[in-house]
């Protein structure tokens, strides 16, 4: 018998062919989960994502109804339209899950996300640094004689833009906090 | 409201839900709750030989009675060892609740005596857990437990209590006082998607009706109504290994169990079919073969009450979330009045076909007058214990596909068997159970050798409690299974599927002080089996069968219904490689 010749990760190699891999393009949903703020429930949302081989992409947490115990997850996650819809699925189930939205298909939606960087130089990279942080709003909200922090909130998209720029000019660290995401209108 | 300990709660809160056995084994985090059993006589204790025993005999009392099962564990190997049974409820759906004893609360995350991280471990095989850090909040928490175990799509829960919530004391709450209304999973179908499935019933050409465990799940209305909608439309019908007994195998619309080893008539009718009609089944891959190639002309309708089995392997065209029972009632409700409706010009050439294809007979095998045939010793099983009021059990293997084509089930909640996780050492546990529930009936366990092996010890709790349960065990000494494909795609090489110094089954039947019986002769059959019968007491029965029997029909792994094998003559190169890498 011949040699199979798996690669690692790819599905391809499964005579039940469960994901097409030329049928459909692959889309990023970002999905807003509101969960009963218990221990353990973190574990069991991401362990959904592992134990089925979902991909998450960005993911932020924290409580949002003190009263009532909620916390809301926001979750930024890459499938077909299928595999989408079967992570919604799945996570509907959950016992502690009392929410699920689709922020992506359900109507536009507002993307925020917070992050600081640190940039250190000398002479004209400094200015530079902080003449482009001018453009982008982003605040100094640390500086030394060779450094500063910057503190950006915006859409991913623009603080990997910031990032890239700020790169070849002495960055040293960023912290991001992942996608926290609303949907427009009442 | 009445002050107690943490560990007189949980009893009560057993109480309160109806409880009436436990199947369990004590240790050190659990000995308040042991102790609080001893004072009282309305719960009974069933002590196992093994935690993962007490599991699998919950299961099997649970399915047996439709009843939430409960098992109590210790700390650290008490729960480790319940994993497989939790996976396996969890696999096949089955309502268990699970309490396990924790080291105190002040001892958690320090590595201390027999602690494990339980609800971490038992997180992914638990439709939910929780670790009760407060005695305030034990007894509502059991009560929820049996709320999540039972409600929607059902299965096993687990509940972790540290042994300072056990000794500690707090107001109980009530069973009705407990909240539960967060976790409410929709039970009603959608009435438009019902009317397009009656749409769809009216003018099928070719129509079936494939159903699963949920038929059983759902409870016994859910199988009268089948029974209904089957005879009113006049439509084939096919089952799942889990769904088997949910419509009567002596049913005339009966077309047998369909899937890897289900029978020609049923494969070939879900592959021809222009109207497939799921009811409680998951189109599992034993079910679908090659997905592209799955039933290629069918309209699809699914229902569940899961809304996430809709659409996760194959996609259908209606899907209806909502309980089985509910559901068929309001589809007989529509299609009666709507005149029920069919297509009766059609219908008559599909049966035309079906009957073709019976007329194949799949299940045929050459008989021995030497050695005892698999098949023909469950057929002599099934012609002397029918019309019994009888329980089956079984391992996980060639044995359990035969019992699957040769036994016959007239009813729901008679057939036992792990069907989604394939847990071999689950038949006799599960059989204990099911004989607890149900202490006058017949109740066998169908095995192999080497699956029974794996929970032997389980004789000494059937022994202790008086449960006659039969282990009619069909020795090839081989793990025929594991056996079977490796002649068919690993070159006939064996490696490691004999089983070498199997004991002496009559003597380990006296060791454990119940009886033995051993055979190898056909003609000894009939007698061997109505001794069995008869013995008043757990029968260990090794039936020594021809060791190189293959199970068929069979579609190997990668293939469509259409390709499938029906004998040996059919299986030269049958498996490519890209089938190989499949289970």
């Amino acid at each position: 018998m011949s040699a199979l010749n798996i690669k690692k990760g790819s599905s391809s190699h499964s005579a039940y062919e469960l994901r097409d891999p030329n049928g459909e393009l692959i889309e990023s949903h970002t999905l807003a989960v509101v969960v009963d703020n218990e221990s353990g429930v973190l574990a069991r949302v991401i362990g959904l994502f592992s134990g089925r081989g979902y991909n998450i992409d960005s993911l932020t947490v924290a409580e949002v109804d003190h009263e009532g115990h909620l916390s809301r997850i926001t979750v930024v996650t890459r499938g077909t339209p299928q595999v989408i819809a079967q992570i919604k699925a799945q996570l509907d189930r959950l016992v502690p899950v009392h929410e699920v939205h689709d922020l992506t298909a359900e109507g536009p939606s507002v993307q925020r996300e917070l992050a600081l960087f640190k940039v250190s130089g000398k002479g004209e990279a400094r200015i530079e640094a902080l003449r482009l942080a001018e453009i982008f709003r982003a605040n100094v909200v640390d500086s030394t004689l060779e450094s500063f922090v910057f503190e950006m909130t915006g859409t991913p998209e623009k603080i990997d833009a910031f990032a890239d720029l700020m790169r070849p000019l002495g960055l040293r660290e960023i912290a991001r906090t992942g996608v926290a995401a609303l949907s427009r209108g009442a | 409201m009445q002050q107690m300990t943490g560990a007189r709660m949980v009893v009560q809160a057993l109480k309160d839900q109806g409880v009436e056995v436990v199947f369990g084994y004590p240790g050190g985090a659990v000995l308040p709750i042991y102790d609080e059993i001893f004072q009282q006589n309305d719960i009974r204790h069933i002590l196992v030989r093994h935690e993962q025993g007490a599991v699998h005999m919950a299961e099997g009392y649970a399915r047996s009675t439709g009843k939430p099962g409960v098992a109590l564990v210790t700390s650290g190997p008490g729960a480790t060892n319940a994993v497989t049974g939790l996976t396996d409820a969890l696999m096949d759906s089955i309502p268990i609740i699970v309490i396990s004893g924790q080291v105190p609360t002040f001892m958690i995350g320090t590595d201390g005596f027999q602690e494990a991280d339980t609800v971490g471990i038992t997180r992914p095989c638990t439709k939910m857990n929780w670790l009760v850090k407060d005695t305030a909040k034990l007894s509502e928490t059991i009560h929820q437990a049996f709320h999540v175990a039972t409600k929607g799509r059902p299965g096993p829960v687990l509940v972790d209590i540290p042994k300072d919530v056990q000794f500690a004391t707090a107001l109980y709450t009530p069973r009705e006082q407990a909240k539960t209304s967060h976790y409410q999973p929709r039970v009603r179908g959608d009435e438009a998607q019902i009317a397009k499935l009656v749409d769809l019933i009216e003018t099928a050409e070719r129509p079936l009706f494939y159903t699963g465990g949920g038929v059983i799940n759902s409870g016994r209305a859910a199988s009268a109504l089948l029974r209904e909608l089957v005879a009113e439309t006049d439509f084939p019908i096919t089952s799942t290994l889990m769904g088997l007994g949910s419509y009567p195998a002596s049913g005339k619309n009966w077309l047998g169990m369909l899937g890897m080893h289900g029978l020609y008539e049923a494969n070939l009718s879900m592959h021809g079919c222009d109207v497939m009609i799921n009811i409680g089944a998951r189109f599992d891959d034993r079910i679908t073969g090659r997905i592209k190639d799955f039933s290629p002309h069918s309209k699809k309708v699914h229902i569940d009450i899961d809304p996430s089995s809709i659409n996760k392997v194959v996609r259908v065209d209606v899907g209806i979330v909502g309980d089985v029972t509910l559901v068929l009632e309001e589809v007989l409700r529509q299609w009666r009045a709507r005149g029920s409706k069919t297509n009766r010009a059609a219908l008559p050439k599909w049966w035309a076909q079906i009957t073709q294809w019976r007329a194949v007979k799949c299940l045929t095998y050459k008989n021995s007058s030497t050695v005892i045939k698999p098949q023909h010793a469950l057929e002599r099983l099934e012609a002397l214990t029918k019309g019994m009021d009888r329980y089956i059990t079984t391992e996980v293997g060639q044995h359990q596909m035969w019992a699957a084509q040769f036994l016959g089930f007239e009813d729901p909640n008679r057939w036992m068997t792990s069907g989604g996780l394939g847990t071999m050492g689950y038949g006799l546990p599960a059989s204990i159970g099911v004989q607890v529930a149900h202490p006058d009936a017949l109740v066998i366990n169908v095995a192999g050798e080497a699956s029974w092996l794996m929970n032997m010890q389980e004789m000494g709790t059937a022994m202790q409690f008086r449960a006659p349960v039969k282990q009619f065990i069909l020795n090839n000494e081989r793990l025929g299974m594991v056996r079977q494909w490796q002649e068919l795609l690993h070159g006939e090489r064996y490696s490691s599927s004999w089983s070498e110094s199997l004991p002496d089954f009559v003597k380990l039947a006296e060791a454990f002080g119940c009886k033995g019986i051993r055979i190898d002769d056909p003609a000894d059959l009939d007698e061997a089996i109505k001794e069995m019968l008869a013995y008043n007491g757990p029968v260990i029965f090794d039936c020594r069968v021809e060791k190189h029997e293959n199970c068929f029909p069979m579609i190997p792994s990668g293939k469509p219904h259409n390709e499938m094998l029906l004998g040996d003559a059919d299986t030269q190169g049958v498996i490519e490689a890209k089938g190989a890498v499949l289970v």
